[in-house]
């Protein structure tokens, strides 16, 4: 069924209150923008986080989690986007938690991360275009582990985390999925170099240097020349929350859109009287559905561990992207000139989309992705 | 549902027994869909068969009342139904504008006896139905029509005109919207069936940019009608109308899924060209996203949390997807697809699909009809 069931609903119920009143732009975004805040989100709200169970949302029970799904997450997600709520909620509760799910690593970060008090970061892309099987960062033996030495860039939350969960290559070439190798390195790692940078929207990203980090044997996440199943696990969990996220962004926009159309006269008319407007907004709605279905289909699959989640991944984080952007895109025409002031909200919204757009993949990463696994 | 695993088993095998060998290869053309009515001629005697086997099981119409010629299934179990079907690649046994669009709206506003004597010809593939709703002067406009029904005392008195009719010249039957009164434009407007083979009943095809003829005129010129055949209160039938249009809606965005399910990709073979390649994928996304979205509304449906203008969302995305679909496989096929008569193109079967595909963002309500009613009952925009 792709409807939620009882206990999503009260989940939905409970967090959009919550989202819409501590998560609110004036609270958190704007707030540590304007207050230069080296993380980018606030500390207070990762902690409230974890006391409503969600940022061990996908932890099992056993680790002290919640042990829910990705369609609850999505939940999550969704209201996270409509209010643009600076948390490492996505690379950390969602992303990281499912790279080390099932590894010797988890015991080790599972209880921080439920707790509230550690964050976690994916560090995958290496040039301006996320490309996760040319991964080239090279990890040589060295001893009984291994020494690391490349860069990595737009790694969210890479300044702020206690573990950054790197991708490497200890075998094989660039373009190949066997050969990767994905290693937890902690903040402190002697000869790591973390770069944060301030993004478009406001959040944090790091650029990292690797300069011959040696890391024990236990520092690898899953298996030797085998990081490729932790990383997907990672990737497929953190696009299909970016879609719900991007939906979520979509909505938050289009709601403020029609708000407007509702309250703003010119010509003497309310302008959402305008036919040329209404149907703007209609088929806006009808594609944020689409966004919403498709993120939801994704979830319900990669829950159910279906061999076509992988697909409907890559569908659901493509048009969540599309649809993000049309509704950003009107949301600021449709504003005039107010929707180009600072003093708005809506300009935050246009923002957040490029970015969530191009983390783990941008719109035509995932329509070349639906063209490849569709055999064409 | 009792147990759907022992249901499910059930199913497989009475389909396994049941459903002939001929009716589990995909159907190559409109000549293969067995539409019913009095002067249906059967392709073969397996399609026969197999109407026959679903419409005594009254699994042509499974989810409907068993009282009314249904199979009397749960939703979950029509699910199963279709599920299982599909495995086998079981073709409809029955499509018709009856399952589709007169009976919900029989199902909801009928009187016993209508639903009992109608719905079980329609389960049955007895009578084939026709849509009496456009005219000539109402359009997009459709609570403008003029064709007029007068009460004589026993029995009403139809003339004038509509247009649009699918397969009038083929159907049996007529549901259509009349004008009893002319004090008021919604609440004169009465919802009507009756005999296409009456006296005074005309038809003319209209011939389309496809070549073919689809669609008729239908004439009016004295019909007379029992007093009994009203659907719903005299004056009333906007009410009938609309919601009989929310099930049109929803029929005619199906197409949106453009049938097999596979990836237009993959099912245009090589595409060489990079960029048609790139909008095909583009295409792709928006299919696929749009195909959830559908699966999800059918969910809704059934848990009753669907809103009621939702199908023109549907519809209008379902409708607008088609079109971008052929317009990508004709760029697909080249020189090729433009032959018009050839044995390569099998008559220009392409083109005259693609050109029939015209009309989906017109009949049942135009694309920008669908975003007006979205925008007043969904958005509540002002003035709308």
């Amino acid at each position: 069924m792709m409807t939620l069931n009882d206990d999503q609903r009260m989940l939905a119920d409970t967090v959009a209150p919550f989202m819409a009143d501590e998560g609110a732009i004036a609270k958190q975004l704007r707030h540590w923008r304007d207050t230069g805040c080296k993380d980018g989100f606030g500390h207070g709200l990762w902690k409230q986080l974890a006391e409503l169970g969600l940022t061990g949302i996908l932890i099992p029970e056993a680790h002290g989690g919640a042990g829910l799904g990705q369609v609850e997450a999505n939940v999550v997600l969704e209201e996270i986007g409509k209010n643009l709520t600076p948390s490492p909620f996505l690379t950390t509760a969602v992303a990281a938690v499912r790279a080390l799910q099932d590894t010797a690593q988890a015991e080790r970060w599972f209880p921080g991360i439920a707790a509230g008090v550690t964050v976690a970061a994916l560090a995958i892309d290496e040039g301006k275009r996320h490309d996760p099987t040319g991964t080239a960062l090279a990890a040589t033996r060295q001893g009984n582990g291994f020494s690391l030495s490349g860069t990595k860039q737009f790694v969210v939350h890479g300044g702020s985390a206690d573990v950054i969960l790197v991708a490497a290559r200890t075998a094989g070439s660039a373009g190949e999925k066997d050969g990767i190798t994905l290693f937890a390195v902690p903040k402190d790692a002697s000869g790591l170099t973390i770069d944060n940078q301030t993004l478009t929207d406001a959040s944090k990203a790091a650029r990292l240097t690797l300069d011959n980090v040696s890391l024990d044997a236990d520092a690898v996440v899953g298996e030797v020349d085998g990081g490729w199943s932790p990383l997907s696990r990672a990737l497929d969990a953190g696009r299909t929350g970016a879609a719900s996220e991007l939906t979520g962004v979509a909505a938050g926009a289009a709601e403020m859109t029609f708000d407007y159309l509702r309250q703003r006269k010119q010509f003497g008319k309310l302008i959402g009287e305008f036919q040329v407007l209404q149907h703007r907004a209609a088929h806006l709605y009808g594609e944020i559905e689409i966004s919403r279905a498709a993120a939801l289909k994704a979830a319900q699959l990669l829950d159910g561990g279906d061999d076509k989640a992988t697909l409907m991944v890559a569908v659901a984080k493509a048009k969540a992207a599309k649809v993000a952007r049309l509704s950003v895109q009107e949301g600021v025409q449709m504003h005039g000139g107010i929707g180009m002031t600072d003093e708005h909200d809506i300009g935050f919204y246009m923002k957040r989309q490029a970015v969530l757009d191009e983390l783990f993949g941008g719109q035509r990463f995932h329509a070349a992705e639906v063209a490849a696994l569709s055999g064409y | 549902m009792s147990d759907p695993d022992a249901f499910r088993a059930d199913t497989r095998a009475w389909l396994e027994t049941n459903c002939p060998p001929e009716m589990r290869t995909p159907m190559k053309g409109e000549k293969d869909v067995c539409w019913g009515g009095r002067n249906f001629e059967f392709q073969s005697e397996a399609q026969k068969k197999w109407l026959g086997a679903m419409a005594a099981r009254g699994w042509t119409v499974p989810d409907w009342p068993s009282a009314y010629g249904g199979g009397g299934l749960s939703a979950a179990e029509t699910k199963i139904l279709k599920e299982e079907m599909a495995a086998i690649g079981a073709r409809s046994p029955l499509t018709s504008f009856g399952i589709s669009m007169l009976g919900p709206a029989l199902l909801k506003y009928g009187t016993e006896e209508q639903k009992k004597h109608f719905l079980t010809q329609i389960a049955r593939g007895e009578i084939r139905w026709c849509q009496g709703y456009s005219e000539p002067g109402a359009g997009s406009d459709l609570a403008g029509l003029q064709t007029k029904c007068e009460d004589k005392g026993d029995h009403w008195l139809v003339n004038g005109q509509k247009v649009w009719t699918s397969y009038a010249d083929q159907c049996d039957w007529i549901f259509c919207l009349v004008r009893t009164s002319t004090e008021s434009k919604h609440g004169g407007i009465s919802f009507l069936l009756f005999d296409m083979a009456s006296p005074g009943v005309s038809t003319k095809p209209i011939l389309l940019t496809s070549g073919y003829s689809p669609f008729c005129e239908t004439f009016f010129d004295d019909v007379k009608v029992p007093k009994d055949q009203v659907v719903g209160e005299v004056n009333k039938g906007w009410d009938v109308a609309k919601y009989l249009l929310g099930h049109e809606r929803e029929m005619i965005s199906g197409m949106g899924l453009g049938g097999s399910g596979d990836a237009l990709g993959k099912a245009v073979g090589g595409v060489e060209d990079a960029l048609l390649r790139a909008e095909i994928a583009d295409f792709d996304v928006d299919s696929l996203a749009f195909a959830a979205m559908s699966e999800r509304f059918i969910d809704q449906l059934k848990a009753g949390d669907a809103h009621p203008a939702f199908p023109s969302v549907m519809k209008y995305a379902g409708t607008e997807l088609n079109k971008r679909r052929y317009e990508l496989m004709m760029a697909a096929g080249g020189s090729n697809a433009l032959e018009w008569e050839s044995e390569a193109s099998r008559g220009g079967k392409l083109a005259r699909e693609w050109l029939r595909t015209k009309a989906n963002s017109i009949e049942g309500g135009t694309s920008e009809i669908q975003l007006g009613i979205v925008a007043k009952h969904i958005l509540r925009l002002p003035g709308a």
